[in-house]
């Protein structure tokens, strides 16, 4: 009876203290919406069988060229400019595909009556700046300046499309290798040894003390060398709570280090339902204007 | 049997934690790498600036003083040997800086006279220059971002328990992060003047 309220306490107390500890820092920048599609309209600009008909247009880029374009159309983008919102976008939504980084988002705030096209690294050859600013002032700023919103957008991304068809990419592949990201893959690769390590640890422990005390010992020194590995608290009560189960709970060290894992690449990154980026990079090509 | 594993073990995890060991190596790492980017991204900007005056020349060949002070600007930042090393060096880094920091000035005073010719604001040519530029000057502000970020997370480290105890072994130190390039400009108040500008020359 103790023993399992002693378990609640402790659980309670890690989880409460890493999700403390992973909450946001409240700022009072924009935040960056998630990607759910590829067209992102806050404003309610784009009448809804023009969004789809995008959306459409540039799912069919995607699988047959196999870069990555999207559209995001926001209030303001104030406190910042539009080209440090641009790079946070881009850094969150990871557009284009790894290694080849031919992602492209266009951005449009509103009320600002700014916009952007930020350019992943991959494209900066066939989309260079001039010809970014080319596409933003002779192509999309005039349509805005009649209050065209859906054609301008629509003749912007056409124009895109057509530059970006003339440069040749590796072709898509029809399944995405492993796209988590690298600094998954950092814990995963160190993961592998410690488990096996602490779990050994954790077995010695169970057998002089008894199980429970054997489990909450380990949980700690677990999380207590997963903060010197990692340098991270979040990291380290994520282990914690790990290792507090999985010694607790676990039988044999190999078959619970396989049971680990394949937790991990499953929860890791679904492209399966809606749409996510590739793990493209952007250094900040692109073009902005006014209108 | 039992002390057996239990020092394996023990052995095993020390040698792993390495306290804090390798995260010095990736971070150090890192900031070369964004430094790289940096340097990478003012050569070319340097690059860009001989076009750039050859086209304002031609249309605007008597703003003398401002063409002058780009180009020169340009030599100076052009004379400092940019290397990786100069991380290392807070003397040299700092020249650097202030050179960069001034062609950023003569660049941007450049584009304020340009203002006064209408007929080179809408030459292709230097439309094209000035789109490199801004992409340029963009692409320099966020690979100074990400150098700061890597700066600030090797730091961190550096000075943080237990890793900085590898540090002081292993004679890793804390590096300078970049200051804003025109200090001074930014804590004094602009000035706003309403009388008329002076007729183009």
């Amino acid at each position: 009876m103790t023993s399992t309220k002693l378990i609640q306490v402790w659980v309670k107390t890690l989880t409460l203290v890493a999700l403390l500890l992973s909450a946001p820092l409240a700022g009072a920048e924009v935040a960056v919406p998630p990607l759910k599609s590829r067209i992102t309209d806050l404003t309610g600009t784009l009448p809804a069988g023009v969004a789809a008909q995008l959306e459409q247009k540039l799912a069919a880029f995607e699988a047959g060229k196999g870069s990555q374009v999207a559209v995001l159309i926001v209030p303001t983008t104030q406190p910042e400019t539009i080209e440090q919102y641009s790079i946070r976008v881009a850094e969150a939504w990871k557009l284009g595909r790894k290694g080849i980084d031919d992602g492209a988002l266009l951005l449009v705030a509103k009320n600002d009556r700014t916009l952007r096209i930020e350019v992943g690294y991959g494209l900066e050859g066939v989309l260079p700046d001039a010809m970014a600013k080319r596409i933003v002032e002779e192509i999309i700023v005039p349509k805005f300046r009649q209050g065209d919103f859906a054609g301008g957008i629509a003749a912007g991304i056409e124009r895109i499309l057509n530059v970006i068809e003339g440069e040749p990419l590796p072709l898509p592949q029809s399944m995405p290798g492993a796209s988590i990201s690298t600094g998954m893959d950092v814990v995963l690769e160190n993961m592998i040894p410690i488990l096996i390590g602490l779990i050994v640890f954790g077995k010695i422990l169970q057998a002089m003390f008894g199980r429970l005390i054997g489990a909450t010992v380990m949980s700690t020194v677990a999380g207590f060398i997963g903060w010197l590995v990692f340098s991270s608290l979040v990291v380290a009560l994520f282990i914690a709570l790990l290792i507090f189960f999985l010694s607790l709970f676990g039988n044999a060290g190999s078959g619970i280090y396989r049971g680990g894992r394949d937790g991990w690449s499953s929860g890791g990154f679904g492209r399966g339902g809606g749409f996510g980026g590739g793990s493209g990079g952007f250094g900040g090509g692109g073009a902005s204007g006014r209108w | 049997m039992r002390n057996l594993l239990l020092s394996l073990t023990l052995l095993l995890t020390l040698a792993l934690s390495g306290c804090g060991y390798n995260t010095l190596q990736s971070t150090d790492e890192q900031i070369k790498a964004s430094w790289a980017e940096v340097l990478n991204q003012y050569q070319r900007r340097a690059d860009l600036v001989p076009n750039l005056v050859n086209v304002v020349k031609g249309f605007a060949a008597q703003e003398k003083d401002v063409l002058l002070g780009v180009t020169n600007a340009r030599s100076r930042v052009g004379g400092i040997q940019a290397t990786p090393e100069l991380i290392n060096d807070p003397v040299a880094f700092a020249k650097f800086q202030s050179a960069q920091g001034e062609l950023s000035g003569a660049l941007s005073r450049l584009l304020v006279v340009v203002e006064n010719y209408p007929q080179l604001k809408s030459d292709a040519n230097f439309r094209e220059l000035q789109a490199q530029l801004e992409g340029t000057e963009n692409r320099i502000t966020v690979a100074r971002n990400r150098y700061i970020k890597a700066v600030q997370e090797y730091n961190v480290v550096v000075r943080s328990f237990p890793s900085n105890l590898t540090a002081m072994v292993f004679g890793f130190q804390v590096k300078p992060s970049l200051a804003v390039e025109n200090e001074k400009e930014i804590s004094t108040a602009p000035k706003v003047d309403f009388s008329a500008p002076a007729a183009g020359k």
